[in-house]
């Protein structure tokens, strides 16, 4: 297929030929950070970020690192859920349920059979409502978190960014990522929104809101 | 200080009385104008529905008859836009640098109506009264291509005895559109019935704006509804409604404000 | 073969026909109403809107100024990351293409995410010929693919379709493909989301093979994004063993960090939202993670007739959000399908011809399908400026090389103008106005201005025009 490669060079070469050779100045005067909320008053943009996750109907539980053991056990029914490697034991140490580990590989199937996930995130934005998974220690491979029907997240406090401009540069492009906003959603009828379809019906975050002086 | 009137192709033949009372008004306020009577067009039809070459000839012409007045006053948003917004790219499309030169030397001396009375006279109470209900439709053009802003509602809230009511949508087009009315009538004519419904459901006797073609347009659904209904709402340029004075009384035939609060 | 928009009428007619269909009539409004609702409170949030816009405004014109390094460089980078890159000059390319790759797995179902650029190339037709099922998984790419039906809208390509409507597609065609829909399902919103949940699944379980769109493609990094909210697009990016990313060539952006401008405006401006539930980014191939064979197809199919037009180049910036056509006064009451393309409302009326010339008298008709309102103008998050696309493709219709002309229109403004140039001739035309203003008939005007006097009364000519009362008055004095 080179020569469809040149010929859809070649056009573009001819089709811009008028233009300038020097890169095009891009204004870059948007905000850095989240309107009305200073980026240094954590507590500011820990609110902003559950406020913004319950708005899309996520569950948020506000924990410290002392207890994040029995506030999971509370907001994850008992079943089995699936824990990815690098996710701390201590915090599944109240639950009683049945951890399944992704080594070996677990089927699509058995993905699917499972009730819940549970993972750590890579960053999160309070402007959106945001978390971002990167497949790092503790959050697993992104099929593990779109079969279970209920994801349950633990975000420390300390990787919670105001807006995506923040977020943006923390993070690795040649990491597969993907950015969660709410659980899984749609407007494709008369424009009302239902809260699930296809990926996990519900979303759980336990935000660990002491997590900067302590991890765990 | 020497200034023209270009009363526009639409109103000279069709809405002879928006010109006379942009006359009426202007004289009030101390502006002697001119009529030169080699005005046509502004070629607007031309230039919406593709023919530059047609608008460069008729932005040629304007240049030509209006080049010699310190100001130019357009009671019209659309047809008073065509210069700044069309003569240049027509006049270059013509391959006519002359023209293009001649038409940057005009532009900021043309004047749509209710800017060269904010802004340029410096007025806002123009010692009109007006004691009938209206509502006022931003058209398209007065409202995004050549925003005249809270302009025309700063002009009529001066308005003595105006009882001034919002238009509902009214930011939403009328579906004139110039040729866009001839060539998809059907839509144009969907757009037409929301717009006249939303100028009924403000009870107003009159419906003003700045550009008679959608006025006209309008107003076309607004006669051919009334018949039926058995009220009709008037509709009137904005220049109209500012040109009348208490000597002038009431509009004959129209409810008076208190009326059409009942 | 399912339904194209092949020999789809011109759109005045198509557009008449839809503005007399009172249900879709109904459910177009409800839908774009609702809508501009939410991206108007959405984006009022945004003090930085204005400047967000320009930032993409300017991204993207820098991306179609140096569009060959950058598709280079794309190349380059997702070559790097363990993928491989095609191009295709044209749809019948991009379509032999993508057959091609599905062969090669012997895989016979796919399944894909939602993609203009796919349904813009008649993807699924093309897979259908050559006997492969490719199963749509985007809720309204569903329903309109069950439907046997087009889409009408960029985001939601159901939007002319009601709940009753969408419950009887999914009883009546369900079974048909797959698990049937659920016994007694209503027209409940949240039922119908189920029963393509539980429709699709099984698909997605067996899925070997996904076809993606891309909403953006990062030059620097060769990361592909992919936008959505229910989880349909995850399944595909990520379950499959081969992922196929169709991708038109104007879809690059610069840089990874160039997201952070697009991002923040595509969801408040599509739907909104802050962001899409989902956002999907990767990068090739990632060992033990998502699909291990990655194939990234760049088509061009008219995108570089598009970038040489020096105004028309800016609707290339187009992000598919579909604020134009939910803000468009003339979409809301014709819907999509009138503009006989899977890009409908005013990005349709000017990417089409641009696209493909405006040659035809479908495509012709479009650059005219706008009262020129500018509405448009004002919610486009990539500021291109679609009124002086429209003007500019009009004169090309009008006075350019294009094949469609209109004689009679020609000649009647080229009449009308040579009078309106000299003051004596129309001078005579005002007065003769004025005296025929008796002899025009009332009810309905001949020839082309009939369709105007449908709707509306005939104004009346005044026997007295304003240069007349002029030279009578001399000026209002005497």
């Amino acid at each position: 297929m080179t020569g469809a490669r040149e010929e859809i060079l070649a056009r573009i070469r001819r089709a811009t030929a008028d233009l300038p050779a020097t890169a095009v100045a891009v204004p870059r005067a948007y905000l850095r950070h989240a309107p009305g909320v200073d980026p240094e008053d954590r507590t500011a943009v820990l609110d902003l970020f559950a406020e913004r996750l319950g708005e899309y109907g996520a569950a948020v539980h506000r924990t410290d690192a002392a207890a994040v053991a029995p506030t999971l056990a509370s907001a994850l029914p008992a079943g089995r859920a699936v824990v990815p490697r690098g996710f701390p034991a201590q915090w599944l140490a109240d639950w009683s349920g049945t951890a399944l580990a992704d080594e070996p590989l677990l089927t699509r199937e058995q993905l699917d059979a499972a009730d819940a996930v549970v993972t750590t995130c890579a960053a999160a934005i309070a402007d959106s409502g945001t978390l971002v998974l990167d497949a790092g220690p503790g959050q697993g491979r992104r099929a593990a978190t779109l079969l279970p029907d209920l994801h349950l997240c633990v975000v420390r406090a300390d990787q919670v960014v105001s807006a995506m401009p923040e977020a943006i540069g923390l993070l690795d492009p040649r990491r597969p990522l993907t950015w969660i906003s709410g659980p899984s959603a749609t407007a494709d009828i008369e424009m009302i929104r239902v809260q699930g379809v296809h990926g996990p019906r519900r979303l759980t975050v336990l935000l660990v809101e002491d997590s900067d002086v302590s991890d765990a | 200080m020497r200034t023209a009137l270009f009363v526009t192709c639409l109103n000279d033949t069709l809405f002879p009385r928006s010109g006379r009372a942009t006359v009426t008004l202007l004289r009030r306020l101390g502006v002697q104008v001119d009529f030169p009577p080699a005005q046509s067009c502004c070629g607007q039809m031309h230039w919406n529905t593709g023919y530059r070459a047609g608008t460069a000839r008729l932005a040629r012409h304007f240049v030509d008859v209006f080049g010699g007045y310190d100001a130019v006053v357009v009671p019209s948003a659309s047809c008073g836009g065509m210069p700044a917004e069309a003569y240049a790219v027509a006049a270059e499309s013509a391959g006519d640098p002359g023209l293009v030169r001649a038409v940057h030397e005009i532009v900021p001396r043309v004047h749509e109506l209710t800017t060269y009375l904010t802004d340029v006279l410096g007025v806002e109470d123009v010692g009109a009264w007006f004691p009938h209900r209206v509502t006022y439709h931003p058209t398209c053009h007065s409202l995004r291509a050549a925003p005249l802003g809270e302009r025309p509602y700063r002009l009529l809230r001066a308005v003595g005895g105006i009882d001034l009511v919002e238009l509902p949508a009214q930011e939403e087009c009328c579906g004139f559109g110039g040729t866009f009315s001839v060539k998809n009538p059907a839509v144009s004519g969907a757009m037409n019935a929301d717009k006249a419904r939303h100028v009924r459901a403000t009870g107003a006797s009159v419906l003003a704006a700045v550009d008679n073609s959608c006025l006209m347009n309008i107003g076309g659904r607004l006669a051919k509804d009334g018949a039926e209904a058995g009220r009709v709402v008037r509709t009137m340029h904005l220049v109209e409604i500012l040109a009348r004075t208490p000597e002038d009384g009431p509009v004959p035939g129209l409810p008076l404000a208190a009326e059409a609060t009942r | 073969m399912s339904r194209t928009f092949v020999g789809w009428p011109a759109f005045p007619e198509a557009a008449a026909a839809a503005t007399h269909d009172e249900r879709l009539r109904a459910n177009v409004t409800r839908a774009t109403h609702t809508i501009r609702g939410k991206r108007a409170r959405l984006v009022a949030e945004r003090p930085d809107w204005e400047d967000l816009r320009d930032s993409a405004a300017a991204l993207k014109d820098d991306v179609l100024a140096h569009l060959d390094s950058y598709l280079l460089q794309v190349e380059e980078q997702v070559t790097a990351a363990g993928g491989t890159v095609h191009w295709a000059r044209d749809a019948a390319e991009a379509n032999a293409l993508v057959t091609a790759l599905v062969q090669a797995t012997g895989e016979q179902e796919i399944v894909k995410v939602k993609s203009m650029l796919t349904e813009e190339i008649g993807l699924d037709n093309a897979l259908e010929a050559a006997g492969i099922s490719a199963r749509e998984t985007d809720l309204a790419a569903a329903i309109v693919q069950l439907g046997d039906d087009l889409p009408s809208h960029v985001v939601v390509p159901a939007l002319h379709r009601n709940r009753a409507e969408i419950r009887e597609i999914f009883v009546r065609e369900m079974g048909r493909h797959g698990r049937p829909a659920p016994d007694g399902l209503t027209d409940d919103p949240p039922q119908l989301a189920e029963a393509a949940r539980l429709h699709l699944r099984e698909k997605f379980l067996k899925a070997r093979v996904a076809v993606s769109g891309a909403n953006f493609l990062v030059a620097e990094t060769g990361t592909v994004v992919v936008v959505e909210s229910e989880g349909n697009g995850r399944m595909c990016l990520t379950l499959a063993d081969t992922l196929i990313s169709v991708v038109g060539i104007e879809k690059v952006v610069p840089t990874w960090r160039d997201l952070e401008v697009f991002l923040q405006l595509l969801a408040r401006n599509a739907t909104g939202e802050r962001m899409s539930p989902y956002t999907t980014t990767f990068s090739g191939v990632t060992p033990g993670d998502g699909p291990q064979t990655f194939h990234l197809v760049l088509v061009d199919n008219g995108r570089t007739r598009a970038l040489a037009d020096e105004v028309g180049r800016q609707a290339l910036r187009c992000i598919r959000c579909g604020a134009c056509m939910n803000i468009c006064p003339v979409y809301e009451r014709t819907g999509g399908h009138a503009y006989g393309s899977v890009y409908p409302g005013p990005i349709g009326a000017i990417l089409n011809p641009l696209l493909k010339g405006p040659d035809d008298p479908q495509t012709a008709s479009l650059p005219y399908a706008s009262s020129l309102c500018g509405a448009c103008n004002e919610v486009c998050p990539v500021r291109i400026r679609f009124t002086d696309v429209l003007l500019e493709l009009r004169h090309q219709v009008a006075e350019g090389d294009a094949a469609v002309k209109h004689p009679a229109e020609k000649a009647a403004l080229r009449a009308i103008g040579a009078v309106m140039e000299h003051p004596a001739a129309w001078n005579a035309a005002v007065r003769a106005a004025g005296t025929a203003g008796p002899l025009v008939p009332k009810n309905r005007l001949p020839g082309p201005l009939g369709g105007w006097t449908d709707s509306r009364s005939v104004p009346e000519i005044p026997k007295e025009s304003f240069r007349s009362w002029w030279k009578r008055t001399d000026g209002g004095t005497r």
